[in-house]
């Protein structure tokens, strides 16, 4: 997956169990790629000592006023590190 | 209020709540850690004097170490400019030894301010501000930082004017964070050594903002 700061991009809704780095507050929002951090090595298995396949890492910016819809001030923003397989690739 | 409880049994004599004390059975996990350690210095492989030096070494990380990096980046353009590009690079290059840590700087400006936080554990780069303060791993903050950033500022005592745009920046995976917060007003004449003085360690999480001079 090649992303670029400024595409639009979905967080998936899984669900799995264990050393996972993506918020369950974020799961299903849409955000915008803010920047590429490059490749790391997956710490959902780097956690367990076992073999970690090296993913991209993304810095994606999501909107307060959609991930809580009675934000204080909607316009402010949250930016998190996510993985490329959390993103979405069927969604626009 | 400790001094409100009207349960006395879990209060000391002064009104506060005994803090429970870690004089129990050693965990799976910290046996482990002793007797990989013990059997290291058996086989030679480290000495005890090189085992302290390394906690002395992680004691002495200070707050002090970030004011420094934020001093330079007030007073030298050039090194705001790779700081901001390459936080890790920029602190390595004032000779502090950040090891392998992903150092990202959020800039606040006339019209942003940021804010650090780790939702999932309690990330922090404590490789250039040392141990993280008690609140900042609680999950009273870890939730609240995310869910309604403006109002736990304003317990912190910044009251955020609507027109400034917040960013929050959750450390989810690899990077750690570092406020570089505006440079306060009427500090034209002062040094990089005392700019550092007005740096605190709040101002660099984004829970507060530097000291006036």
């Amino acid at each position: 997956m090649t992303l670029t700061p400024g595409s639009t991009v979905r967080i998936k809704t899984m669900s799995p169990l264990g050393h996972i780095r993506t918020p369950h507050y974020l799961r299903g929002k849409t955000g915008v790629v803010e920047r590429v951090l490059g490749p790391f090595k997956n710490p959902e298995q780097l956690a367990y000592m076992v073999p970690a396949p090296t993913r991209t890492l993304y810095r994606v910016r999501f909107e307060m006023g959609h991930i809580w819809p009675n934000a204080e001030a909607p316009q402010d923003t949250l930016d998190a590190e996510i993985y490329e397989h959390w993103i979405d690739q069927n969604a626009p | 209020m400790p001094h409100d409880h009207h349960d006395h049994d879990h209060l000391s004599a002064s009104g506060h709540p005994y803090r429970k004390d870690n004089d129990g059975q050693l965990t799976y996990w910290q046996t482990m850690e002793i007797a990989i350690r013990e059997l290291m210095v058996e086989k030679g492989e480290l000495t005890p004097a090189q085992i302290q030096a390394q906690i002395d070494a992680m004691d002495d990380r200070s707050p002090a170490n970030g004011a420094a990096v934020v001093a330079r980046a007030w007073t030298d353009p050039d090194f705001k400019k790779r700081l901001l590009a390459n936080g890790s690079d920029a602190a390595r290059e004032m000779g502090f030894d950040i090891g392998p840590m992903h150092l990202v700087a959020v800039e606040n400006t006339i019209d942003t301010h940021n804010l650090i936080v780790c939702t999932l554990c309690s990330c922090y780069p404590r490789n250039l501000l040392g141990l993280p303060p008690d609140w900042y791993k609680t999950r009273e903050y870890r939730s609240r930082a995310v869910r309604e950033p403006r109002a736990v500022l304003r317990e912190f005592g910044v009251d955020l004017p609507a027109n400034i745009t917040l960013r929050v920046h959750d450390s989810t995976a690899d990077m750690r964070y570092i406020v570089l917060p505006a440079r306060p007003e009427g500090t034209d004449e002062m040094t990089a050594e005392q700019l550092a003085e007005l740096v605190t360690r709040d101002s660099m999480i984004g829970t507060g903002l530097p000291k006036s001079p």
